[in-house]
């Protein structure tokens, strides 16, 4: 699922610092919601009304007050549901980041540094991962042991480390031979040392943009994966499976696919939009 | 030439190895196989019957190497659901998905190669804003998302496509619109930063100052070079789309081999589940070696290996 290397960032530096200011205040307001929202909010995202089942959000007719953007099939409360929603889809986007970035920076780290045999195993590794069909995969997995949260992070994890492993890989290789390295290596310092105190932070910032955009797919994906029935567990409100509930009703209601697929589509285009600023803040235009 | 293809496919072999390996081990995660075909309902002794109808109860290694043999041939062994062979399963849907493919990827190319011409002739006025506008947009529209959405506007709505099925070619265009979406910000993205770096070399100066036209110049010299990245990552691209295609196809009900791989899984028909990881794997790495072999004959200097 990796993009190809573009080799200009897209956006010029006016446009880009707009958009840098965009996605973190969208980013931000969905993460504050996701963190206090349910606490504001009088209804439980779980609490079933079968009476006022499927009540229009305040903008259409019929609208209840009290369920600002109506209720769904079971007469839950759409607003608490999207929320929470909100709050896993984040969750597994922060902790796929960490699980993939993990895996990606230490394989790309290695192979860039020591170069030779190890970086052969390491482009092996990464020409392997981009051949498996990601969604099929995980989705076999989770089909295969039981649908989680814990094990679509791990599953996520697992698939999603492969452009990590480029940049590190591609950034390490340009800077191992610099000044700087090089003195430290003739102070007497560590392998280890050198790879975390002086390669590391010197690539921390490409990372940290390609960060962003394994957030932003692994928040799509696992929408695509709840969708499908084989992702986060119902009763637990993820977008993806909010959109697949609602799929039954969405040509009678399509509000019910339309608010947490709005929610979904805002929260990765801010995380993008966040990660295009960031591309621009550091320079690194030419590593993606 | 010959070197870099000899280099490339021995590569792409041990890649495909690797991936069979990783397809059996993953179908074994779910630990005894024999029970969860059985089904919860199932006694013992209908799961040992089972155990030995499938060969389940040899050795894991021999079980392996028994599957990686028939498949080297073609014979991905017997579907447990669909009482068929799986390697006639998989001809009989890969039409279907291939199809699809090529709809969206064409699609894709059609619209993103003229978006991201115009965005770089016209590199930093409010149509390159706008075309950038576009593809953050489209990276961020969930495909399952978007194509419902048209299910609603376009089979309801205006009623002017299936919405779901796989009968005629009306049954493709929906899925071959969201498919291409998937692949289109990425190549104008390419096109668009290919044009820009073309437009600005000396071989264009020269070209300009030997007076040619506008046009001759953007479409005869500038887009001759800027097409090989988009090209060879085309190819790459369409294998992703293949890949992917399985939460489309299975939106839509159409019934290619994603859909397969997604009815084998709810079903626990791991055969199946093999070999469809192993036939999209397949599939892209003979589409990555063509990449390569295409990026070689438009660009000579790659020509060594």
């Amino acid at each position: 699922m990796s993009e190809p290397i573009a080799l200009h960032a897209p956006l010029t530096s006016r446009v880009g610092m707009t958009g840098f200011a965009i996605g973190i205040a969208i980013v931000g307001i969905i993460a504050l919601a996701a963190l206090i929202g349910n606490q504001l909010i009088p209804h439980d995202p779980f609490n079933q009304d079968l009476g006022n089942r499927l009540k229009p959000p305040f903008w259409m007719e019929g609208t209840q007050s009290g369920h600002l953007l109506g209720t769904d099939q079971l007469g839950r409360d759409y607003l608490a549901r999207l929320v929470y929603g909100g709050r896993i889809s984040l969750l597994i986007g922060i902790m796929t980041v960490i699980t993939s970035g993990l895996i990606g920076i230490t394989l790309g780290v290695l192979g860039g540094f020591f170069g030779g045999r190890i970086d052969d195993a390491v482009l092996f590794a990464i020409t392997t991962r981009l051949s498996i069909p990601v969604v099929l995969v995980a989705l076999a997995v989770v089909g295969l042991m039981g649908s989680g949260l814990g094990l679509v992070v791990a599953t996520l994890g697992l698939l999603l480390w492969d452009r990590f492993a480029v940049v590190a890989r591609a950034t390490t290789m340009q800077i191992r031979s610099l000044d700087y390295v090089n003195a430290a290596r003739c102070a007497g310092a560590s392998t280890l040392h050198l790879l975390v105190k002086e390669i590391l932070p010197n690539i921390a910032s490409h990372l940290a943009v390609v960060a962003t955009l394994e957030m932003a797919l692994a928040i799509l994906l696992e929408a695509a994966l709840s969708f499908l029935g084989l992702g986060v567990p119902p009763p637990l409100p993820s977008w993806g499976l909010m959109i697949a509930e609602g799929k039954d009703y969405m040509f009678f209601s399509p509000w019910v696919i339309m608010v947490p697929g709005v929610a979904l589509f805002v929260l990765v285009l801010g995380i993008n939009l966040v990660g295009d600023g960031l591309r621009h803040l550091l320079g690194s235009e030419r590593l993606r | 030439m010959l070197l870099l293809i000899a280099r490339r496919l021995a590569i792409g072999l041990l890649v495909a190895l690797t991936v069979m390996t990783l397809a059996f081990m993953l179908t074994r995660l779910s630990g005894d196989l024999a029970i969860s075909i059985a089904g919860p309902s199932a006694t013992q002794a209908d799961v040992e019957i089972i155990r030995k109808a499938y060969g389940l109860d040899r050795p894991q290694y021999i079980q392996f190497f028994s599957w990686v043999g028939r498949a080297l041939v073609g014979d991905f062994g017997q579907s447990y659901f669909f009482k068929d062979s799986v390697s006639n399963l998989i001809a009989r849907r890969l039409p279907i998905t291939l199809t699809l493919g090529l709809v969206g990827l064409s699609l894709a190319l059609v619209i993103s190669i003229p978006l991201g011409i115009l965005a770089a002739v016209r590199e930093n006025t409010w149509l390159d804003r706008g075309v950038t506008i576009f593809t953050m947009v489209g990276q961020a529209i969930p495909s399952f998302w978007l194509a419902l959405i048209l299910m609603i506007v376009l089979g309801l709505n205006l009623g002017v496509l299936p919405i779901s099925g796989t009968g005629t070619w009306q049954h493709f265009v929906m899925p071959g619109i969201v498919l291409a979406f998937t692949a289109i910000p990425a190549l104008t993205r390419l096109t668009r930063s290919g044009m820009i770096e073309a437009m600005a070399s000396d071989y264009i100066r020269t070209a300009r100052a030997k007076g040619l036209s506008r046009a001759r110049i953007i479409f005869k010299h500038a887009l001759r070079n800027a097409a090989i990245p988009v090209v060879s990552i085309a190819a790459v691209q369409l294998g992703f789309m293949l890949g992917g295609s399985i939460v489309i196809e299975t939106v839509f009900a159409l019934h290619g081999v994603g859909y397969l791989g997604w009815e084998s899984i709810a079903k626990n028909d791991f055969p199946v589940v093999q070999a469809v990881v192993l036939v999209l794997a397949a599939i892209y790495i003979g589409l990555t070696l063509l990449s390569d072999i295409l990026n070689a004959l438009l660009d000579p200097r790659l020509r060594t290996g």
